[in-house]
């Protein structure tokens, strides 16, 4: 009965500058308990966003790079293109992979480029304040919806596992979440296979992880997860969209 | 070694692989795509990368990340392409990432035209992408200077950990020129254990490397940028370069001007002189750092008149002169913009105009 | 085996999710404020604590940590 649990390796021992009850804490640890377990850290290069994450790179111990907004998936290009050896993930929010990096993120999943992408999907900009994400759900109130989405003049959320998995080109994309210790472990599971997949120069791997960002949505931590599980787990369904194989 | 003719467009993408860059990411945009033609075949012959990306903007962040994990990388591109690499361009100067640019400059503002122009020096040389930085802009004039300063600019940008743009233009793209690759001007890749994201387990350290442009303390940002300046200072002590022409006459009228523009003021001159008309020109072939002295000294003569800025833009370069002249001489501009290139009669015309305004 | 259970409180920032899902109910928030400004939590039932770790797991922070009763507790430095 029991089990221990300690700080992963590839975690540094920094206190976060994240909000009380931000999952990125979360994701974090799991991507770091990944790359202990597969024993990659010296050889792994993370890539940076910019959004609450710009700061990741003092969260792990090795080898980072800070992209600008939306590009890290073509930073990622870059890396791997030049050094195939080297593990490599980008790390980003809404803003950066779904509006300005649109482009981005869908030709390198096209073009089958073989790292990693972890999509922290929390439906708002949390680092400029809250503000409205291609993700934030319909009648969703941020800083730029104050009276809640509308779908008439901005459209439906955009599901982007479901879109990346309709590209022809072999990949890994999945959608998880970490509200709940129930969803954690299989989100733990994702990843590694993710990394598997990289490591194996199989194909892209992509792992959306539905969010919370209490500070934002107006909620407290516990709130947020249940209003996340309510109402963003009916529309953002979990799963494997698509495998290699 | 033998000469060959050579496409300047072709001829640049081999000077790159002569120089031992195997890695180019690049996007198609006229008068330069035939960079990346040539590449397309080239590298998989020689073991290197090419890689098509899917707008400049990504194509400026694949540099980046190569360049970041210590990877020699190039790329080339006109106006409108290097407007939409200017961000990543200013992310790698403040993350001191050594890549090269290649500009076939093209008609603008906006789509403007595809025909030969220099209206990107201020682009190059004062901004272009925001914050303070520089780039250090080299102009070649024919085909094989071009391939001689790509094959610096690699040295260059690993000197300084800093990007290096190469300004040529659409006649420097498009026209075939003999050409023969030295051997000894590209040096060996430098160290860069240091500061690139090449795995730890490739350093043989367990000390982790972190590629970035953030500093949010105030103080550490004013120093980041101190180091930056530093660099571009030391640019200014060491890489000045420029040709003199006709600078040992008792000329009347000085000259200023780069490129293939100044290809036809050396024939304006030549003819000039002919007639008994001595004008001199200096040809600065670095933009940045500028050859300021060379200019002051240049417009010191006696006999001179009025200094002219020569450039197929609507006058960039003629600031730089202005500022260098510092009030010894008048200073003027000639030029025309889309491509259509003065002929050398065009420059007599207007030397000759501007001198009468001047005696 | 015997286990230990560390709560960093100075990581901690008392955001309540590990509260919520103990199966045995033995996390409080703490009155007592860190050095932060949060209130973090505290076992307060730490008698009924079967050391399954999903308040570890849970925790975006890792501020709870469990080791082997005969280790050495793994502290975080300030």
């Amino acid at each position: 009965m029991g089990k221990t649990f300690i700080k992963p390796e590839a975690l540094s021992d920094q206190y976060t500058h994240y909000c009380p009850g931000c999952t990125h804490g979360i994701i974090h640890r799991l991507v770091a308990e990944v790359i202990d377990e597969l024993d990659i850290s010296g050889r792994t290069v993370g890539i940076a966003p910019v959004g609450c994450a710009v700061l990741a790179y003092n969260y792990f111990t090795f080898d980072f790079q800070e992209a600008s907004h939306g590009r890290a998936p073509a930073m990622a290009t870059g890396v791997k293109r030049v050094r195939p050896d080297l593990a490599v993930f980008t790390y980003q929010g809404d803003g950066d992979l779904a509006s300005i990096g649109m482009g981005e993120i869908v030709h390198a999943a096209n073009r089958g480029e073989k790292f990693t992408t972890i999509f922290v999907n929390n439906t708002v900009y949390g680092m400029t304040g809250g503000q409205m994400a291609p993700t934030t759900m319909p009648g969703q109130r941020t800083t730029t919806s104050p009276f809640g989405r509308e779908v008439k003049t901005t459209g439906m959320p955009v599901k982007m596992a479901e879109l990346l998995s309709t590209l022809e080109t072999p990949g890994y994309i999945t959608r998880q979440t970490v509200i709940k210790p129930k969803y954690i472990a299989k989100a733990k599971k994702a990843i590694k296979k993710a990394f598997e997949y990289q490591l194996e120069g199989k194909c892209f791997s992509f792992v959306e992880v539905i969010s919370t960002c209490p500070t934002n949505w107006g909620l407290t931590p516990i709130e947020a997860v249940k209003w996340a599980e309510e109402t963003l787990l009916p529309y953002y369904k979990l799963g494997e969209f698509k495998t290699p194989d | 070694m033998a000469k060959v003719l050579m496409k300047g467009n072709e001829a640049i993408g081999e000077a790159a692989i002569r120089a031992g860059c195997l890695n180019y990411f690049a996007y198609p945009i006229t008068p330069q795509s035939e960079v990346a033609e040539y590449l397309s075949r080239r590298m998989p012959e020689v073991g290197g990368m090419f890689l098509q990306g899917e707008s400049e903007v990504a194509v400026s962040y694949m540099l980046f990340g190569a360049s970041a994990c210590g990877a020699r990388v190039f790329t080339s591109s006109s106006s409108p392409g290097i407007s939409l690499m200017s961000e990543g361009i200013s992310y790698i100067a403040g993350a001191e990432c050594p890549v090269v640019f290649i500009n076939i400059m093209r008609g603008g503002p906006g789509l403007g035209g595809i025909l030969p122009s220099q209206a990107d020096y201020f682009q190059a040389t004062k901004g272009g992408g925001h914050g303070d930085y520089r780039l250090l802009v080299m102009a070649p004039a024919s085909v094989q200077e071009a391939v001689e300063m790509v094959m610096i600019s690699f040295t260059l940008a690993e000197k300084y950990r800093n990007p290096v743009m190469l300004l040529g233009d659409g006649l420097i793209g498009q026209m075939m020129e003999p050409v023969e690759f030295p051997d000894n001007l590209a040096s060996e890749p430098s160290n860069k254990d240091e500061w690139a994201t090449s795995g730890m387990d490739t350093r043989g350290t367990d000390k982790r490397n972190l590629v970035k442009s953030l500093f949010l303390d105030s103080v550490k940002l004013n120093e980041h940028n101190l180091l930056l300046k530093a660099k571009y200072d030391r640019m200014k002590q060491e890489e000045v370069r420029y040709e003199p022409y006709n600078i040992e006459s008792d000329y009347k009228v000085l000259v200023v001007s780069y490129g293939t523009m100044s290809r036809v003021c050396k024939t304006a001159i030549d003819n000039m002189k002919e007639e008994g008309f001595e004008v001199a020109m200096i040809r600065p072939q670095t933009l940045f750092p500028f050859p300021e002295e060379a200019v002051n000294q240049a417009a010191s003569k006696e006999s001179c008149r009025v200094v002219i800025s020569i450039e197929m833009s609507m006058g960039q370069m003629v600031e730089d002169v202005e500022r260098c002249v510092k009030g010894k001489l008048p200073v003027e501009w000639y030029g025309k913009c889309g491509g259509d290139i003065p002929t050398p009669e065009e420059v007599i015309d207007s030397v000759k105009s501007f001198y009468k305004e001047y005696i | 085996m015997a286990y230990k259970l560390y709560i960093d409180t100075n990581r901690c920032k008392g955001c309540g999710l590990c509260v919520s899902v103990c199966p045995k109910n033995v996390l409080q928030i703490s009155e007592e404020i860190n050095a932060k400004g949060y209130f973090p939590v505290y076992q307060a039932l730490p008698e009924d604590c079967n050391f399954c770790a999903t308040c570890c797991m849970m925790c975006p922070d890792v501020a709870i940590t469990i080791t082997e009763e005969n280790e050495e507790t793994v502290e975080q430095p300030e």
